[in-house]
């Protein structure tokens, strides 16, 4: 029989242990020894199974009396998150090493612009939440004592031991987080004490259970196959997977893990080293699975051994007393009280940094208008505000404890937790990962999930006719039916815990993204989102830019000073200052500098209130456009728009080089023109002076004998032949290049063509030529302007008659097909044209060798323009002697294309 | 002795016309049609008078002009310059390549002559 002041002393021993253990490792962390203990991935792991609070110490077995294998729900949740979204966790790990986080709320309200509002709206919810926990660990206190207590005094008296325990439990716990708890100001410091106590808890909870449950499977139960034959024969053995609510539970717990203040706190604020994520993420379910296993027995063998009507949720601690077992039960009385404390401890830590950053802080800062600039330690006011928070907290858990009568099971009481905890979900995990979030999303989708889960979880679970009346729960407030706390929107028929997870979270997310989508966030937001969102890219870069101009070192450093302590404050301008190159004088406030300064003023009091602290001094801040372009930076809309720049410049450039080419392109036409100009000038205003000249002589000259007058007149006469001609062929090119021309197409024989152009030529001319043919060959119908194709053939030929050079000039005229083509080539004899000469035989003015005043050197131009029409080619061919024209007409093709050059 | 023109020009019915005109005007009229040979006949000949077409074939007035200019013995040679094409950029470069006078054609009878007169006055008896 264990006496009631036995218990006492050893729980006594056994919280000085803890205070030893805490002590020592602050002094070893102080002096920068124990690190490999201290920051080892085994406390690491160690610390977060504060997750397994007495709810799960006692809790656990009760739950699988009454419900069976549920409970294994809540180890799920946490176990898969670990395993299977362990990246999750690292982000936000990362992310609270980056920003300097202290606590959850403090993460939220930095991702959303560091919003006081949302600190304060998290710090609220996070403390009603989490109140009823604490109240919960103090009524498994007193529910353990009362065992040992009931078995020594009257029965009568159990109810005043009950109280007393419960208040001496929660003080001395406040003692114990006021001296571990605050004596760094700096909640981003790790608390070194605090974490190693959790971790030997942890450790004295999972022995004393697995002692326990190796007890019951060999000791009472008889080895491990009569405990699996008793397992099998018990009801709780069967499997209700109801699915609806075990989702809900799994997606709670899960929640529950990133969520809970005091899992944050460990998890991400007294991470040291990311790794060690990584080894707790298979560790920590490890961990799970070993407290889990002899749930299922202790409470099977409990139901078996232990009266009707006896407390379940106190198996652990009745099933060894009844077999005599009192070293065990007190082992398992420690367990439970260890799971108590340290999640008191912890839980009480997180929830005092929040309330003293973000709402004691902000006030003081408000009542204090000159606050930051005022001298005076500000650190004082600090910590008075955490530790006043630390014993309010710890007094609404009593107060909670004590109203709620120690009424309802562990583990409902655990759940509505949970569910309140979960409303930060949407806020916490859409912040670091969607950079769209915004500040006035968070706010709504938190509001109303919170409101949902005060209605449908918190309220009802007092009881009907306790903080609702009855009335409400059957028929809706006033008498609206839809608006039932267990039954919203006229859902009924739900298990209660599923409907209010199912309504708050969902509501909760639905509002968020909504809202989000539909609001725009602030220039701050935008860039703390970014900074979240792309935590991995950018964990080092500045947060965002004070205009630091206007601030002044000193004010910065009086305030500092009062913040970080006069110590600190002054090694920390110190390392800024020869980070700067100045040594010996302060550092110049740049804006890196306040930039480190806010982060290190965030450590100690949160992002919001650092933000306020600073700006106070600075005089508002400035997104900067630096500030704006990080932004861009970074952000996926802005990379598009990079990119549209990207191709618009390079568009810009195409279009730069278009303009150009065109501008080329126009100088070189305005060459051209001027050189077309100026050849029709030299071609006019040749035989104009011929005409001039002799006309002249004709006129002035005496004594001219009648061959002179007749010779003078008749040059005077081809000249102005020359000049029509001239006239004509301009015109004629100039209505051709202009498109002007009218075809006149029509069925017409290769053959006549061509005779009607050799005849003309050799008409026009005096010199003597032998044209060879085969006419055979030529008889081809053609759809095309049998004049124009002549007006070519013709000028062809009279160039072979005047040029050609043989003794004997022989043209050649060969038609010959070629699949749809027909080719007509001029060969004569003579040398043929110059190599050199051939690219500009078809230009306007090409005329070649010594001057022949005949022609203006525009035929061969304008036969080219004619075949162009036509739809043909004209090319000149060189052989080894000489060479020849050739003509290539479609058959087919002609009629259509001759359409198509044709101006509408 | 009688004056000596060389006259370096492609269209045939000018350079009669203008032959006829210094004929009569008591010049010996040497005629070039081609461009290409004509700065090494004018160099072997040194003329009193040199009249100079632009558009030839062979080679450019210009050309002719740029070969001459190197010829110390040709500096006093007076080089009346005609050309059909009548831009104001010709001109230029014809009173840069040397050229003593540029005229447009066409030209009036009286223009030519009274023009190869001012060139030679003094110089030629």
């Amino acid at each position: 029989m264990v006496s009631l002041n036995q218990l006492i002393a050893v729980c006594l021993v056994y919280v000085a242990g803890l205070f030893l253990v805490a002590f020592l490792a602050e002094r070893a962390a102080f002096r920068g020894r124990g690190g490999w203990l201290l920051r080892s991935p085994l406390v690491y792991t160690l610390s977060l199974s504060i997750y397994c609070t007495a709810w799960t110490f006692y809790g656990a077995v009760g739950y699988a009396a009454r419900s069976g294998l549920e409970y294994v729900t809540i180890y799920l949740g946490p176990s898969l998150v670990m395993i299977g979204w362990w990246w999750v966790l690292r982000r936000l790990v990362r992310i609270g090493r980056a920003q300097r986080v202290t606590s959850v709320a403090d993460l939220i309200s930095a991702r959303y612009g560091k919003s006081n509002l949302l600190a304060v709206m998290v710090t609220i919810m996070a403390v009603v939440g989490v109140t009823p926990y604490i109240a919960l660990q103090l009524q498994s206190v007193t529910l353990s004592v009362s065992i040992f207590a009931a078995t020594e005094t009257a029965s009568g008296q159990g109810g005043q031991i009950n109280d007393n325990a419960a208040f001496w439990v929660a003080a001395g716990l406040a003692v114990f987080t006021l001296l571990f708890g605050t004596r760094n100001l700096n909640a981003n410091e790790r608390h070194h004490g605090v974490v190693i106590a959790v971790a030997v808890e942890a450790v004295v909870k999972l022995v004393a259970l697995v002692a326990v449950g190796v007890f019951v499977v060999w000791g009472v139960a008889g080895g491990l196959s009569e405990t699996v034959a008793r397992i099998d024969a018990s009801p709780i053995s069967t499997w209700q997977t109801g699915g609806g609510r075990w989702t809900a539970l799994i997606v709670l717990s899960a929640a529950a893990l990133v969520c809970l203040p005091r899992m944050f706190q460990v998890m991400v604020v007294e991470n040291d080293d990311e790794r060690h994520l990584q080894i707790a993420s298979w560790a920590f379910p490890l961990y799970l699975l070993a407290i889990s296993l002899f749930v299922v027995p202790i409470a099977v063998v409990g139901l078996e051994l232990m009266p009707e009507g006896a407390n379940p949720d106190l198996y652990v601690l009745t099933v060894p007393l009844s077999q005599g077992q009192n070293g065990l039960a007190m082992l398992a009385f420690l367990g439970g009280f260890s799971s108590a404390t340290s999640m008191v401890i912890v839980a009480t830590l997180a929830l005092s940094t929040m309330m003293s950053n973000h709402i004691v802080m902000p006030l003081w800062l408000k009542l204090n208008d000159a606050g930051a600039t005022q001298s005076g330690d500000v650190r004082t006011v600090v910590i008075r505000a955490r530790r006043l928070s630390i014993m309010l907290i710890i007094t609404l858990g009593y107060l909670y404890y004590s109203a709620s009568g120690g009424s309802g099971a562990l583990a409902a009481i655990g759940l509505i937790s949970f569910g309140g905890v979960a409303q930060f979900l949407p806020a916490l995990l859409g912040g670091i990962f969607w950079r769209g979030a915004t500040r006035t999303g968070a706010v709504a989708g938190l509001s109303i999930g919170f409101v949902v889960w005060m209605y449908t979880m918190l309220l009802p679970s007092f009881g009907p006719d306790a903080a609702l009346s009855a009335a409400v729960f059957d028929h809706g407030p006033l008498g609206l039916g839809w608006l039932r706390p267990q039954a919203l929107f006229g859902i009924a028929g739900l298990d209660p815990t599923v409907h209010a997870v199912w309504w708050s979270l969902s509501l909760n997310t639905l509002l968020f993204f909504v809202v989000s989508i539909f609001s725009f966030p602030t220039p701050l937001e935008r860039l703390q989102g970014a900074q979240f969102v792309n935590v991995f890219d950018h964990s080092s870069g500045p947060a965002h830019g004070w205009s630091a101009s206007q601030g002044r070192t000193e004010d910065l450093m009086i305030m500092s000073q009062r913040i970080l302590g006069a110590t600190e404050a002054k090694a920390f301008f110190k390392r800024e200052a020869a980070q700067q190159g100045r040594m010996g004088v302060p550092p110049v406030p740049t804006q890196e500098f306040v930039q480190a300064l806010e982060r290190e003023l965030a450590a100690s009091v949160g992002a919001a209130t650092a933000n306020a602290m600073i700006s106070q001094i600075i005089g508002g801040q400035a997104i900067s456009v630096e500030d704006l372009m990080a932004v861009a930076d970074e952000s996926a809309q802005i990379l598009e728009y990079s990119s549209k720049l990207e191709t618009k410049s390079r568009q810009l450039a195409e279009t730069a080089n278009e303009l150009g080419r065109t501008n080329e392109k126009l100088t070189q036409l305005s060459l051209q023109k001027d050189s077309f100009l100026s050849q029709i000038s030299h071609e006019l205003r040749t035989p104009m002076t011929s005409i001039r000249s002799f006309s002249e002589i004709l006129r002035d000259m005496e004594g001219l004998s009648a061959a002179e007058k007749t010779r003078y007149a008749s040059i005077i006469h081809s000249e102005t032949i020359r000049l029509t001609r001239l006239l004509d062929d301009l015109l004629d090119l100039s209505v051709l290049e202009n498109g002007q021309v009218s075809l006149n197409a029509r069925q017409v024989n290769l053959h006549d063509v061509i005779e009607q152009s050799v005849t003309t030529a050799q008409a026009s001319s005096a010199r003597p030529i032998d044209i060879r043919r085969k006419p055979r060959n030529e008889d081809v119908t053609l759809h095309t302007d049998g004049d124009r194709l002549a007006q070519v053939f013709i000028n062809i030929v009279a160039n072979a008659i005047k040029y050609c050079d043989a003794a004997a000039p022989v043209l050649t005229i060969a038609v010959r097909r070629h699949d749809e083509d027909v080719i007509i080539g001029f060969t004569d004899n003579g040398t043929g044209i110059p190599v050199e000469g051939q690219n500009l035989i078809f230009e306007k003015f090409a005329r070649l060798g010594n001057g022949d005043a005949d022609g203006a050197g525009l035929g061969l131009a304008i036969c080219r323009e004619i075949i162009t029409r036509l739809g043909g080619q004209i090319s000149y061919v060189q052989h080894d002697q000489g060479g020849s024209f050739e003509v290539r007409l479609s058959r087919t093709g002609l009629a259509r294309e001759a359409q198509r050059l044709l101006p509408a | 002795m009688t004056k000596h023109v060389v006259l370096v020009e492609d269209e045939t019915n000018i350079a009669e016309a203008i032959r006829f005109l210094l004929s009569r005007d008591g010049w010996r009229v040497e005629t070039l049609a081609n461009g290409g040979s004509a700065a090494e006949v004018i160099r072997a000949a040194k003329p009193d008078l040199l009249i100079l077409d632009v558009m030839l074939p062979g080679k450019t007035g210009f050309e002719i002009m740029a070969e001459l200019r190197s010829d110390d013995t040709l500096a006093e040679m007076p080089v009346l310059m005609l050309t059909a094409r009548g831009q104001a950029r010709d001109r230029e470069m014809a009173l840069q390549a040397g050229v003593s006078r540029f005229m447009t054609k066409p030209f009036s009878n009286e223009e030519m002559l009274s023009t190869v007169r001012e060139l030679t006055a003094g110089r030629v008896s």
